[in-house]
């Protein structure tokens, strides 16, 4: 049987509509070999944690430009546990200053990527930290 | 532009002199690049000569200031009657903290006020709303009620200022509440100035910040234009943006072609009402452009979108008033070229990006702070911003005579060039029956994710350049102080709310509210009710659920 491959979805938690660097993203993810599921924008924790599970994805990555980031993020991990889906990965970017990075981390965000990280340097990431289950 | 036989000659003769250099030159000295272009990728010659300008019609493509086609400007003493407003962006934290960094602005030299809301009062959502979470004064100021608006107003003369607001699905709601406010301070409707952004179309198309489908968005649109007409005449009741196209990563083209079609979009709608004539309120459309980094790029982008829009109006609507041929803009500064890496950088980018709206002609301009693209701005990284304006208006001369571009061979044939790929767009669009039609074939916001794609590919690829992102990077950090909205101001601010909801008369607002839902479902003009609602003081939320109710709720397509 063929690997299975990784699955992805780039999520936009809150209210901004800055998607630019979500839709990047998703199409730099589809090409390099991963099945990507786009939310688009104005998705509630709770959009997004259901989402992922009925999409059997991997890996959840949340992208938000507002600083709603402190709020929305570990919202959507815990919401992920809650629904006995620890094992889907949790990622984010976005405009999110180095001093949340420990709470983030806390929350269980496995990684953060802000301004000028390399769509190559996630894509990395990713391989290396994911094995499709 | 004519030039002589004789000019012409000695053009061609030296221009293959000079060929055969270049030749001999390009031997030994190879170029940088095999191909040069702007950031957005239109491909830029060697050199540009007569030759490239020869076809231009001085008197019908050109002109001087003041007169169709307006290439030159609409103004016939350009800056030197007055300079473009100074407009800086701004909202934070909760309606008193705006008041205070307004005031201080306009200590400082501002000319002219622009609202930042935060994203629960954009997308119609009061403080209190399981979707406001997290948000409430972070991006903007957090408006629920006529009372926050009024406490935003404090002290500032309406009937003086002019005020942009940057609000587009609930803009019938916050110029309502400006309206209110006005009447409140005894200021006549007639007398208030200022811009309501309350363009949908680039929402769907780029910005996202959408409540109701295309069609019914476009509809509270024509409303506040016929409402303005009649009783607000000093108001803008559109801004017709291609900032937010372009930071959603279009092309200067793609900025230029969608955010005329837009426009076009708007005037048939209203024209189609029958209620006004094209001249009855073409004046009071404006527009608003982004200045990016690819400095004669933008300045040709503007001087294009003015000639067009001079021909779209006359041509294409039959206008006959020549201030319904003019495109007034706004400009700001590219936030997408800022880069959070050296953040001080970010002082030189702004600079160069406001001089060429300058030259572009701008008639408002806001510059963006060091500090944008990590936080809301400081208020010495504000100061630095609004100095820089003034720098460039008091001390370096560029606004000593009008367009000063105008002639050069590059500038006057990439302005041409620029004007041709934008009408193919606009062909095009008309083709497929407008813009929404478009919008809902998904061909722009397709076309805009393609150019932000390439762009990304070309970065990753050392192609295109951002210092201190992909070259030129250090380890040497050089941190700035972050603006940090706290968390009380939410809280404080949902007690507000709730303190309002206690004590108004909650009959008057239910009956404002029910007036506004028969209004949407007969297709009457919302503006007079809302008024009266926001007076009686129903909530942002309250009204746009009745929007919702009425209209349904646009969801994104999450195209990529």
């Amino acid at each position: 049987m063929p690997e299975r491959k990784i699955r992805v979805m780039v999520a936009k938690p809150g209210l901004d509509g800055h998607d630019r660097g979500a839709r990047v993203l998703a199409r730099y993810f589809r090409d390099a070999g991963f099945e990507v599921v786009y939310t688009g924008c104005h998705q509630t924790p709770e959009q997004i944690a259901s989402a992922a599970i009925q999409e059997d994805v991997d890996l959840v990555g949340l992208s938000c430009l507002s600083g709603a980031h402190r709020a929305l993020f570990p919202k959507v991990v815990q919401l992920l546990r809650e629904k006995g889906a620890s094992d889907i990965t949790v990622i984010g970017g976005g405009i999110i200053p180095e001093q949340d990075f420990p709470m983030l981390y806390e929350a269980g965000i496995k990684a953060i990527f802000t301004p000028g990280a390399s769509l190559d340097s996630i894509v990395e990431w990713i391989k290396t930290n994911i094995k499709p289950h | 532009m004519y030039f002589s036989d004789k000019t012409r000659k000695a053009s061609l003769r030296l221009t293959e002199e000079w060929e055969k250099d270049v030749q001999t030159s390009l031997k030994d000295n190879p170029e940088q690049k095999t191909r040069f272009s702007t950031v957005s990728d239109m491909e830029i010659k060697r050199l540009y000569t007569p030759e490239d300008i020869h076809g231009i019609n001085f008197e019908k493509d050109v002109g001087v200031p003041g007169k169709f086609p307006y290439l030159r400007g609409n103004q016939a003493t350009g800056y030197r009657g007055r300079y473009w407003t100074f407009r800086m962006f701004s909202g934070m934290g909760s309606a008193q903290d705006t008041n205070r960094r307004w005031h201080m602005l306009l200590r400082e030299g501002q000319t002219g006020l622009s609202t930042a809301f935060d994203f629960p009062t954009l997308m119609g959502y009061d403080s209190d709303s399981p979707k406001a979470l997290g948000e409430v004064g972070k991006c903007g100021v957090a408006i629920d009620t006529l009372e926050d608006f009024l406490a935003l107003v404090e002290g500032i003369p309406l009937d003086e200022v002019t005020t942009s607001m940057t609000i587009n699905p609930p803009a019938t709601v916050l110029w309502a509440m400006y309206c209110a406010a006005a009447q409140i301070k005894g200021v006549p409707l007639a007398k208030i100035g200022g811009t309501i952004q309350n363009d949908m179309l680039k929402e769907f198309i780029a910005q996202k910040t959408f409540m109701c489908p295309p069609e019914p968005s476009v509809k509270l649109i024509s409303d506040t234009v016929e409402f303005g007409a009649e009783h607000v005449p000093r108001w803008n009741t559109i801004s017709i943006s291609g900032y937010h196209i372009r930071e959603a990563g279009s092309t200067a083209v793609q900025e230029l072609a969608f955010t005329l079609r837009d426009g076009i979009e708007y005037v048939e709608d209203v024209i189609r009402r029958k209620k006004l004539p094209v001249d009855d309120f073409a004046a009071r459309l404006s527009f608003f452009f982004n200045s990016h980094i690819d400095f004669f790029e933008e300045i040709c982008k503007m001087r294009a979108a003015r000639r067009m829009w001079a021909k779209i109006m006359r041509n294409r609507f039959g206008a006959k008033n020549p201030r319904s041929l003019w495109l007034r803009f706004h400009t700001q500064t590219a936030g997408c070229s800022l880069t959070a890496q050296q953040p001080y950088n970010n002082v030189v980018r702004t600079t160069i990006e406001a001089l060429a709206a300058i030259l572009g002609g701008t008639q408002s301009l806001h510059t963006n702070s060091l500090d944008e693209v990590l936080c809301l701005p400081s208020e010495h990284a504000v100061e630095i911003a609004l100095r820089t304006q003034q720098i460039l208006a008091e001390e370096t001369g560029v606004a000593n005579t009008i367009d000063p571009l105008a002639g050069s061979y590059f500038i006057e044939s990439l302005t041409n060039e620029m004007e041709e790929k934008a009408w193919e767009y606009i062909e095009k669009i008309d083709a497929m029956g407008g813009m929404v039609a478009a919008i809902e074939k998904g061909f722009p916001q397709m076309e805009i994710a393609d150019a932000a794609y390439k762009f990304q590919h070309q970065l990753e690829a050392g192609e295109k350049i951002m210092v201190g992102v992909n070259k030129y990077v250090t380890d040497n950090q050089h941190t700035i102080p972050l603006v940090e909205i706290e968390e009380r101001i939410g809280e404080e601010q949902i007690k507000r709310l709730k303190d309002i909801r206690r004590k108004r008369d909650s009959r008057a607002v239910k009956k404002s509210l029910d007036d506004i839902r028969n209004t949407c479902k007969k297709g009457d003009n919302v503006m007079p009710y809302c008024i009266e609602a926001v007076r009686n003081l129903a909530t942002l939320q309250e009204i746009c659920d009745v929007y919702r109710e009425v209209y349904g709720e646009y969801k994104d397509p999450g195209l990529f």
